[in-house]
């Protein structure tokens, strides 16, 4: 119910304030195309020979364990970061920093209480906090909608240090929307937050991508509150990486061979656990959980 | 000299406005030194407050002590000598400590050094020990028209700088891993910043001295945050503050015999005592009208979180 409420509005962002701006990305469009690309830092290679188109509208779950290169992927994503190998483009075009077509939503972190900032002027940050000088009155409509549009209204002109983890997540998103952006890039928004919450956050970047058209990279260790929702998975292992529906990747001998150790995954209602025996494993456990 | 525990006297020390007409006119460069600083140190403080900066500024403020006790040694001008001192110690804190716990240790260990060399230029110094004190916990004697001058030059270059840089500023203080994905050059705008704060500081101790600087580069930021979050309102509170304790600090000791810096700083501490309390009960009640209806959206029976201040 709410999920369906949070889509209306969704769309009413998309065609409202801007209305003769191109929808985000038509559906189906590749967004993000990797090329036998390649990261790595001195002789230690983080992945290499990635191949992945992603169209408008997908919701790629990112998977594997620390130190995989999940974060140093959004990097390159952010054009903070140049690939060792292969190309990289979003929306046809080499990725820079600043670009406005990629949305940023960082994991949660408890932010100062008295940090002299309310929901509405993170938001408002994500439209123009980027271009100098001090800025202009205005912009208030444009907000309210991005706040209505994750059902962060009420608490607008709450100080963010005071909101709980999930809410500030969905003021994130509202912020990361700001540029309208046609790939969102999502860097373990759930860590910290409890289930219920993080089933809340997922659902709700789940109605985004359907609404914008948005296309969704979710880096994320918590793989059954987003399994609902995902589209392909990338894993990206010590031992190579996979790209697939979630199926077809997350299986017993893929993640064996991605790991190079003995990996058994277990579904039981609709969850998935990823059990390994050594300590190569532990955080995959946490996966699981 | 005054008996110590006659309280008569010691009120028309602190207290005396006999001639005020007559004195008022003598303080001209103050008070304008005063307003320069008020400005400066509100706006200023609003970032040191974002950024958390407030031990850095303590440190970068021994260090424009130990140089202009240095200028004062070599008789070169005082405000040249704090400005050089403040500006080494903060660019080498915004190039050594960019996480705050490198930036603490850092800072403490600057800070003795600059204080030490201060104490020894001071020691050398054969001149007026009022001037020497002065440095340290704020001028009694009037700003003249050259340090003036030099105050309204560094205001312009703070206050211009600033408002250039405002907004990516804040984005990079509040929101940093989000400015630097949305391509705010984050480290440029922190060295830009400690040069400006450094500029501030050693404007600030000018008149307050160096070991009171924080009441007016951080109290009166402190003070507006507790009453207010928004961007708007902070900074115009701020400056407020910071005016009304700088102007107010030189009104009330314009009869007196001891230094300015004591009535700034109460004035300050008053106002910030004023803003705290209000700004707990505010917190205790709930900010503004949101309890209700943002149990609504987060979900049955789950009330928000509020984190108190105190």
């Amino acid at each position: 119910m709410h999920q369906g409420a949070a889509r209306g509005t969704l769309s009413s962002v998309r065609n409202g304030s801007d209305s003769h701006s191109p929808l985000s990305a038509r559906p189906g469009e590749p967004v993000l195309r990797l090329e036998d690309a390649g990261l790595a830092f001195g002789d230690r290679v983080l992945w290499s020979g990635l191949d992945l188109v992603v169209s408008a509208g997908e919701f790629i779950t990112v998977l594997g364990p620390n130190g995989s290169g999940k974060t140093t992927l959004l990097r390159a994503l952010l054009g903070m970061q140049p690939l060792s190998s292969g190309r990289l483009s979003i929306r046809g075009a080499p990725p820079h920093r600043g670009s406005r077509h990629t949305g940023y939503v960082p994991q949660q972190r408890s932010l100062d209480p008295v940090t002299p900032i309310r929901a509405r002027d993170l938001v408002r940050l994500g439209i123009d906090g980027d271009r100098w000088g001090v800025g202009r009155h205005g912009h208030r409509a444009e907000v309210d909608e991005l706040l209505a549009a994750v059902g962060a209204s009420a608490y607008a002109d709450v100080p963010v240090g005071l909101l709980s983890g999930g809410e500030q997540q969905r003021v994130r998103i509202a912020q990361a929307l700001a540029s309208r952006p046609s790939l969102l890039l999502c860097d373990e928004p759930l860590l910290s937050l409890d289930l219920r919450r993080q089933q809340e956050v997922t659902a709700l970047i789940d109605a985004t991508r359907r609404a914008t058209g948005a296309a969704v990279l979710f880096v994320t260790h918590e793989i059954n509150p987003v399994l609902p929702y995902t589209d392909r998975v990338l894993y990206l292992g010590p031992h190579g990486h996979a790209v697939g529906p979630p199926d077809e990747v997350l299986t017993s001998p893929r993640l064996t061979a991605l790991y190079g150790t003995p990996i058994e995954v277990l579904r039981a209602q609709g969850r998935v656990l990823i059990v390994g025996d050594d300590a190569h494993t532990h955080h995959l456990e946490e996966a699981g959980a | 000299m005054t008996s110590v525990v006659d309280p008569g006297a010691w009120w028309s020390r602190l207290f005396d406005f006999t001639d005020y007409g007559a004195l008022l006119p003598l303080v001209h460069n103050s008070l304008i030194a005063g307003a320069l600083l008020g400005l400066v140190g509100g706006l200023v403080g609003v970032f040191v407050m974002q950024r958390d900066l407030a031990f850095a500024v303590h440190g970068v403020s021994e260090l424009s002590f130990a140089g202009a006790s240095a200028a004062l040694l070599f008789s070169v001008d005082v405000v040249l000598g704090s400005v050089l001192g403040s500006l080494l110690a903060a660019v080498l804190i915004g190039l050594l400590g960019a996480r705050a716990r490198d930036r603490n240790s850092i800072i403490g260990v600057l800070m003795p050094f600059g204080l030490g060399l201060g104490v020894l230029c001071l020691a050398l110094y054969p001149g007026r020990a009022a001037n020497k004190f002065g440095l340290l916990t704020g001028q009694i004697v009037a700003v003249d028209t050259t340090r003036v001058s030099a105050m309204a030059v560094i205001t312009l270059v703070v206050v211009g700088g600033l408002l250039l840089v405002w907004r990516p500023l804040t984005f990079a203080s509040v929101d940093p891993e989000v400015a630097a994905a949305r391509g705010v050059p984050t480290r440029t705008l922190s060295m830009v910043f400690m040069v400006l704060l450094g500029l501030a500081v050693a404007m600030a101790v000018q008149i307050v001295g160096a070991l009171l600087v924080l009441s007016l580069l951080i109290t009166p930021a402190a003070a507006a945050t507790q009453i207010s979050a928004s961007p708007r309102m902070v900074p115009l509170l701020s400056v407020l503050f910071a005016e009304v304790a700088a102007l107010g600090g030189i009104l009330l000791a314009l009869g007196a015999s001891v230094p300015i810096s004591p009535y700034i700083t109460t004035i300050s501490f008053l106002i910030w005592v004023v803003c705290r309390s209000v700004g707990s009960r505010r917190t205790r009640r709930g900010w503004s009208r949101r309890a209700a209806a943002a149990d609504e959206v987060d979900g049955a029976g789950h009330a928000p979180v509020a984190t108190p201040l105190g």
